[in-house]
């Protein structure tokens, strides 16, 4: 235990003061006991108008004590480090056992850790006049990619987290976790129409991502581009039609639907519409899926996760056949498989819960160019707003941002926002083509579940769906496009 | 079991924490600031939730934060944070006064004139701590009650996302370098049962209901709401898909609320000014049917929506926003006024960071005569809508298209359920095609809008 121990330097604890909360909340006995320990520290920055209207800097510290007891979780937090308020949290959580009292473990063990984002200088602590320039810098780049641009708001923000999780099964985990994002959106008008497009991107990078990788610059001039194409874009057609989505964000599909339902809190309660599924085909052979925690740099990577488990590579779906769930402690103790390090909470305040990182599907082989010159009418999807989906029905739905149609194999018009609507089980079923191009989102997924949210991040090559529901308004081009 | 007892409604740490906040705005301004506000929030939860009849989760804390919003001239900037020792105050002060340093003079920053602060009287029945009252046994016993109703009511409900019972209480104190300080406290219970029904051949399908109250004496009764849960979940049972149509859609109350929503962001300060919004420069024009008459009402007693005072410390009024399918007014707070030139309608929120944006009151759209029943039974075919998905609006152009879920219209009456289809339109054309509005108006949360009507929309299916 050589580490940088930030919670013993900077609170002064010690082993003996966590083993001595954590036999606080085994007191009522239980199965199982954790501490997460959190400091988080952000920045956020944004430009109006072309000015700096809103900078602002914020510390939040607590501590979540949770105790399980069979399936039945206790929990309480607090703001407070001191030692009289986390084991008065101790003794709340410990209300959920009624039983003789436990001793946890004696002895923290400490797992060798990966190093995902080994930043030098957290992006939190560097010189705010950088952060500055970067959004400046979008400004004047969104402005100059067109004259009929004439709003936008470019924005930074970037945070440092540290963690400490301790568990009565002797577990110790510390991690530091650096996050930052650019967003640039924009607004085109014309005396006949105007429209919005939106770019961004980062990671668990620091600062100098942004002066190198991914520059303002970059992200400015394609929100730009999308707000001036959707000044001349269509309506969209409405009914069930080929859709063909383009590489990287467009996999939000993946996680609306096939991660969500795939989260093994679900499955355990048989709540899922995936529920029982296993060994089962639920996609074409084509169609291999991961969840991956362990990708450097990732916006949805973690060296451990909130429960201080390693994150891993897991197969969800490989060739057509699911294979797995994505498990916390709890799921897996319940349910008797492997915790895939999936245990992720929004903050302190926040019971764990199985959570994706970085879902995707792996490439396949086929030229996309050819995907697309397979269409004969249809639509051809490339970014996307947001999506949502009901677990145990299974349909979700997601709203296409940037769209065009395909006719006779070629991409033509740009369609204004259409939503795709379908069923989770069966939607991958229907892919027939998956190109060699995975690329994965430019890092800046937010994920909500049950009121939590945490970054996330996903990616899929370009693929064809043969059947799929689109939303949209065209009333003439209903009839072509109805099967 | 029990659970501990929670250290509320401690009157001496309150006068503590609007001292705490006044000190912190003096010593903001003694460290340089032209102006200064801070904001101090105070919360306390409560959960449980109950799963096939067994406890899953309880959880129960307290939290605190403090925030501050410094300008230096006309340059203004945030920090916040929640270590309230004398080293993590100073902190925050100093990291504001340093930040305010490097943002741009902004005309329009600042806090509102002097003239405009105040607070309604009374305590607008707004805390009331008997949402703690009862003992951890019997509000497991509540979330416990609420479940076992939507289970008993059918043998297909089969399984269950559980029932629940929370409750919360917030302290908020808001003070600045004009004079003013006010606080306030509010309370909140709630009920809820998550029911899963299950057809022969295994399909499932999941709603909820809930009631929701500032005192616990309000709460509907926990059979009640489990019984209606039930109900809303078994009617989805064996829903089909549909071919593309375009039939005049009813959206049941909890949708309805969308659209409402959507006019909301249309008339918000922010969008307006910067020409984000379809509806902006529309003031005094026609851009709804003649019969939509939209308040925002952040004084009613009791409301979910009601606050003495407004994040920025102006106190609470009554606006009409839309009347008779005109619009009289936009949704401001006191920048967004000063862009437009106009006064703000005081719906200032304020979070602990940032400048203050803008939120609803009470928020609502006035109901009709009819009732749900007989605007159902003038369609002979048409859409219910009971739940969206996704979240497809764009507020620039006004483009519509939504996942949507419910019940097929028939003859004038609900026939079968549906799902996996779309509802599209543009804004602007459906505030003018809200041709019907029920009189079910009744408020779950801070916006709440009657059953209605909407003509023109294109239903995408098969």
């Amino acid at each position: 235990m050589d580490r940088n121990r930030f919670f013993f330097q900077h609170y002064g604890l010690n082993e003996r003061d966590l083993e001595r909360y954590l036999a606080a909340a085994l007191s009522a006995g239980g199965d199982y006991a954790d501490l997460y320990f959190e400091y988080l520290s952000s920045t956020s920055l944004m430009v109006d108008e072309s000015m700096v209207k809103s900078a602002s800097q914020g510390i939040s510290a607590g501590c979540g004590v949770r105790v399980i007891a069979g399936e039945r979780t206790g929990y309480a937090y607090t703001d407070d480090l001191s030692p009289e308020r986390i084991l008065h949290a101790a003794h709340t959580a410990a209300l959920i056992a009624s039983g003789p009292a436990k001793t946890p473990t004696v002895g923290f063990q400490e797992k060798p850790a990966r190093s995902l984002y080994p930043v030098t200088l957290p992006s939190v602590d560097a010189e705010i006049t950088a952060k500055v320039e970067l959004v400046m810098r979008a400004d004047s780049a969104a402005r100059a990619y067109d004259r009929r641009i004439k709003e936008v708001r470019a924005s930074y923000a970037d945070e440092l987290r540290h963690i400490l999780v301790v568990a009565s099964d002797g577990t110790f985990a510390e991690d530091s976790q650096p996050l930052a994002r650019m967003n640039v959106s924009c607004i085109a008008k014309t005396d006949a129409s105007s429209a919005r497009g939106s770019s961004g991107g980062g990671g668990r990078v620091a600062l100098d991502f942004f002066f190198g990788e991914k520059t303002p610059e970059y992200f400015a001039n394609e929100s730009a581009r999308q707000a001036i194409l959707q000044l001349d874009a269509r309506e969209a057609p409405a009914g069930e039609m080929e859709v063909v989505l383009g590489p990287g964000w467009p996999g939000v599909l993946l996680h609306e639907a096939i991660g969500h339902g795939l989260e093994a809190d679900f499955n355990r309660k048989q709540t899922s519409a995936f529920t029982g599924l296993i060994g089962k085909r639920v996609a074409s052979e084509k169609c291999t899926v991961v969840d991956n925690g362990t990708m450097p740099w990732r916006r949805g990577s973690l060296n451990v996760d909130d429960e201080g488990q390693p994150t891993q590579n897991t197969m969800l779906i490989e060739k057509g056949i699911l294979k797995g769930y994505l498990s916390d402690k709890l799921s897996a103790r319940l349910m008797g498989v492997a915790d895939t390090g999936n245990g992720r909470r929004e903050s302190y305040e926040h019971i764990p819960m199985p959570r994706m990182t970085n879902t995707y599907m792996l490439a396949g082989e086929e030229d996309p160019q050819d995907i697309i010159h397979s269409v004969k009418r249809g639509v051809y999807a490339v970014n996307f707003g947001g999506g949502q989906v009901d677990i145990t029905n299974g349909k979700f739905v997601f709203s296409a941002s940037e769209a065009y149609l395909i006719e006779d194999g070629q991409i033509t018009a740009p369609i204004k926002g259409a939503t795709l609507i379908g069923n989770g089980p069966d939607v991958l079923t229907r892919v027939s083509m998956v190109g060699n191009d995975l690329k994965l989102d430019e890092g800046v997924g937010t994920c909500g579940k049950d009121g939590q949210a945490v970054p996330v991040g996903v990616g899929i090559p370009t693929i064809k769906i043969d059947r799929l529901t689109v939303g949209g308004t065209a009333k003439k081009d209903v009839g072509s496009f109805m099967q | 079991m029990s659970t501990a007892q929670l250290e509320t409604g401690n009157p001496k740490l309150a006068t503590d924490l609007k001292d705490l906040a006044q000190d912190i705005v003096r010593r903001a301004m003694s460290g340089g600031a032209t102006a200064a506000e801070c904001v101090i929030r105070e919360d306390d939860e409560f959960s449980t939730l109950v799963r096939l009849g067994q406890v899953e989760t309880l959880k129960e804390s307290g939290s605190k934060a403090v925030g501050v919003r410094v300008f230096y001239g006309k340059r203004a900037a945030s920090t916040y944070s929640s270590d309230f020792s004398r080293a993590g105050i100073d902190r925050m002060l100093s990291s504001a006064l340093e930040l305010a340093k490097i943002t741009s003079e902004d005309p329009y920053a600042g806090i509102p004139d002097p003239s405009q602060f105040g607070a309604l009287p009374g305590d607008l029945d707004l805390y009331f701590p008997d949402v703690y009252s009862l003992p951890g046994t019997e509000r497991i016993s509540y979330a416990r009650r609420t479940e076992k109703a939507a289970l008993d009511y059918d043998p297909r409900i089969k399984n269950s996302e559980g029932g629940s019972f929370d409750a919360a209480t917030g302290h908020k104190i808001l003070a600045n370098s004009h004079g003013f300080v006010g606080e306030y406290r509010r309370s909140y219970c709630s009920i809820a049962a998550v029911p899963i029904a299950q057809t022969e051949s295994g399909a499932m399908q999941r709603d909820y209901w809930f009631s929701v109250a500032r005192s616990l004496s309000r709460l509907e009764s926990p059979e009640k709401v489990g019984t209606i849960a039930a109900q809303r979940t078994l009617r989805r049972l064996g829903a089909r898909k549909v071919k593309t149509a375009h039939v005049p859609v009813v959206f049941d109350p909890m949708v309805a609320n969308s659209i409402l929503d959507h006019i909301f962001e249309g008339v918000n300060g922010d969008s307006v000014y910067r020409g984000a919004s379809f509806l902006a420069g529309k003031l005094g024009q026609k851009i709804a049917g003649d019969s939509v008459n939209v308040i925002d009402d952040g004084t009613m007693p009791g409301g979910f929506g009601t606050s003495p005072f407004d994040g920025e410390g102006v106190p609470t009024r009554r606006t009409v926003v839309i009347e008779n399918g005109v619009l009289k007014s936009y949704l401001l707070n006191s920048y967004s006024a000063r862009k437009l030139g106009l006064q703000t309608t005081a719906n200032a929120s304020r979070g602990l960071a940032g400048t203050p944006g803008i939120g609803p009151g009470n928020y609502f759209l006035q109901p009709g005569t009819k009732t749900p029943q007989a605007i159902i039974a003038g369609i002979p075919e048409g859409l219910y809508v009971t739940e969206f998905l996704g979240h497809g609006v764009n507020l620039v152009t006004g483009d519509y298209s939504r996942g949507a879920s419910g019940l097929w219209i028939s003859g004038g009456e609900l026939a079968y359920p549906v799902e996996e289809i779309t509802v599209a339109g543009n804004l602007k054309e459906i505030f003018f095609n809200i041709s019907e509005i029920g009189n079910d108006l009744e408020f779950r949360g801070a916006v709440a809008c009657p059953t209605i009507r909407i003509d023109g929309l294109t239903v995408g299916g098969e």
